[in-house]
């Protein structure tokens, strides 16, 4: 290959590109015969579900001002997204970084046709959001007993009755329920996680009136292989659309875990702008998916998301700057020649 | 349906090493070359015989050839672009040489200052030698998924530069996804028609992970047949194409995704990790593979 540095100067410029949207921005209106996901047996349309201002913010070490995360849920509210995860109605003693959750909720615009469903591992919690005026919960439940025991405190099956209360209220006041199934392929302290364990925890969730259930590669060890026999495992309980996937990048495997998944009908990504939130569990390591990163995937299959993947990376753009630190997003850094607009 | 197995071609100690800032003395190339040849990898690029003047890294390619342990079953390609180049290589004890087209005009004219049918000229007269010589060629076919001056690429294209070399008797085609646009999609559909020109047996593909499509775009690769993937240790090699970029797809994150899969690769991701570490710390550069950023427990 011949010299670098001229040809860095010939190259079209980000400008140019952005512009003629070659590789950033909306898919083409008619999809090329080749490329038409019908064709190829992939959903038309996938739901991204964004987590960066819960999951993703929970686990940066900075903690973050109340306004900017207001900010950056309404930067994200304008992207086309059709839900954002907003917070989470835990004890601050816990999360810290959660603390404001009333003020971020009371705070934020609320576009039509735009979910922002928050977190409520127990029934204190559920009042206290939906006081706060959340329309949508989340529970989080995990197919490991000892990553509950660790991570609330209980055992799996302490954790669903937990989640049985909130279920009822949710019923009786019309909420959504979304229901998180945490170490699907793997935990931290037990290693390999059984199929069908997940399958069993999935269903509980289901059957207790969860719309969608949530399955979290938490420590991103996951590959195509596990990948496949969980949620084949998973989809003899489940209907497959209520299921999602929220793939960890930890070790690089998300966007191919993620297509996947796709390929086998699921229809709902989770996934973080500019890959906001490591990992807990390997220090220095990457945590979530980057939602620019996913939609640039889905884009070049001809899927709809009805998301401006330009909008999605100046959000990104104006968290990792508020947080100062570089976007984990590939398509990002490939986009804006430092990792940021100037 | 999945290969059994797939062949690992490592291109960290030329295509990594390559697009790199630092320039790497000589001895930790050939380090890097042994301690690779130790982890079960079946293909090592060595070095490219290219005029010191256009690649300053490597410079160096006739002691480095000379100075690797050379394992038995283990492969030591070279990049020649010309003749010249080839004679070279053969005299300092290549076994197997590569050469570089390209499915984009501009590109070709911008990297080596000719039209692709001028390239294929100069390659012709490498064939011709090759052949004599009994060396083995193996063809790469660059921005086969987009280009940083063209643009989108046609599928058609990149199957007529592919089908242009493998007649010219290259034993493989590596299909270069040179600044890592491609997505699963466009894999897909340049490989669908591709394959009509070229058997899939002697197709492989080279993806950039500058999007971060790498993983992606290998799995619909396998998924369609192709059995050979080109990797480039602890992802060494930035784009030159994007400052600041990733370029190659890190070999560790390659296996650890095969191994998931049941695919055999007899690679040893232990050893690989421990040579990642080494040019890493050589190199006083963060590794840009995750398995190894995740398995690190500093």
């Amino acid at each position: 290959m011949g010299t670098v540095p001229s040809a860095l100067k010939h190259c079209l410029s980000y400008q140019h590109l952005l512009k003629e949207q070659l590789w950033i921005g909306e898919p083409p209106a008619a999809a090329h015969p080749a490329q038409e996901p019908q064709a190829s047996g992939l959903p038309e349309y996938i739901k991204i579900v964004e987590v960066g201002p819960r999951d993703g913010l929970q686990n940066e070490k900075v903690i973050v001002p109340t306004d900017i995360k207001i900010e950056l849920i309404n930067q994200l509210s304008k992207t086309g997204l059709p839900a954002i995860e907003v917070t989470s109605f835990v004890s601050s003693k816990w999360v810290p970084q959660m603390a404001d959750h009333k003020e971020v909720m009371r705070g934020i615009e609320r576009h039509p046709g735009v979910q922002y469903p928050v977190l409520t591992p127990n029934l204190q919690g559920f009042h206290s959001a939906i006081a706060a005026g959340a329309t949508e919960v989340s529970v989080f439940g995990a197919a490991s007993e000892s990553f509950s025991k660790m991570n609330i405190n209980c055992s799996i099956e302490e954790s669903i009755e937990k989640f049985e209360e909130v279920a009822k209220s949710a019923r009786n006041m019309n909420i959504p329920m979304r229901g998180y199934v945490s170490c699907a392929l793997g935990c931290p302290y037990e290693g390999n996680i059984v199929p069908d364990k997940v399958a069993e925890v999935s269903k509980r969730l289901y059957s207790m009136g969860c719309y969608e259930i949530s399955l979290g590669d938490t420590i991103g060890v996951g590959t195509p292989g596990s990948m496949k026999k969980m949620l084949e495992a998973v989809m003899k309980e489940i209907p497959l659309s209520a299921l999602a996937v929220h793939c960890h990048d930890t070790y690089g495997q998300a966007l191919a875990n993620i297509l996947t998944a796709i390929q086998m009908g699921v229809a709902v990504v989770d996934s973080s702008v500019a890959g906001l939130g490591g990992c807990p569990y390997a220090k220095g390591a990457t945590g979530n998916v980057a939602t620019e990163d996913v939609i640039y995937m889905l884009n070049g299959l001809g899927i709809n998301t009805g998301v401006n993947l330009y909008a999605v990376m100046e959000a990104g753009n104006f968290i990792c700057t508020a947080l100062n630190k570089k976007t984990n997003s590939k398509v990002a850094q490939a986009s804006f020649n430092t990792g940021t607009i100037n | 349906a999945y290969p059994k197995r797939v062949k690992v071609v490592e291109v960290g100690p030329r295509d990594g090493l390559q697009n790199e800032k630092n320039v790497v003395p000589t001895p930790v190339k050939i380090n890097l070359i042994n301690m690779l040849s130790e982890t079960g990898l079946p293909v090592i690029e060595a070095t490219s015989f290219v005029s010191p003047k256009w690649v300053p890294q490597m410079a160096d390619h006739t002691e480095v050839m000379q100075g690797i342990n050379k394992l038995p079953g283990i492969s030591y390609p070279v990049l020649t672009p010309n003749l010249k180049g080839f004679q070279a290589a053969v005299a300092a004890g290549a076994k197997e040489v590569s050469i570089f087209g390209a499915a984009s005009e501009q590109f070709t004219r911008k990297n080596i200052n000719c039209s692709i049918e001028e390239s294929l000229e100069r390659f012709d007269e490498v064939m011709k030698a090759a052949r004599a010589a009994s060396i083995p060629v193996r063809g790469y076919v660059s921005c086969v998924l987009g280009c940083p001056y063209e643009g989108k690429i046609s599928a058609a294209k990149v199957a007529e530069v592919s089908k242009k070399m493998y007649s010219m008797g290259c034993y493989e085609i590596s299909l270069g996804d040179t600044i890592g646009v491609g997505t699963p999609g466009s894999m897909k559909e340049m490989l669908a028609v591709v394959m009509k020109e070229v058997p899939v047996g002697s197709l492989a593909v080279h993806c950039h992970d500058t999007y971060g499509q790498a993983l992606a775009n290998i799995l619909v690769a396998l998924q369609m047949g192709v059995s050979v993937v080109d990797a480039s240790v602890a992802g060494l090699g930035g784009c030159p194409y994007a400052q600041g970029a990733s370029g190659n797809v890190a070999t560790e994150d390659l296996v650890y995704m095969l191994n998931g899969l049941g695919i055999h690769t007899g690679v040893d991701l232990q050893k690989l990790m421990d040579t990642g570490t080494f040019i890493c710390n050589a190199l006083n550069r963060r590794t840009n593979s995750k398995v190894s950023q995740a398995s690190c427990r500093l």
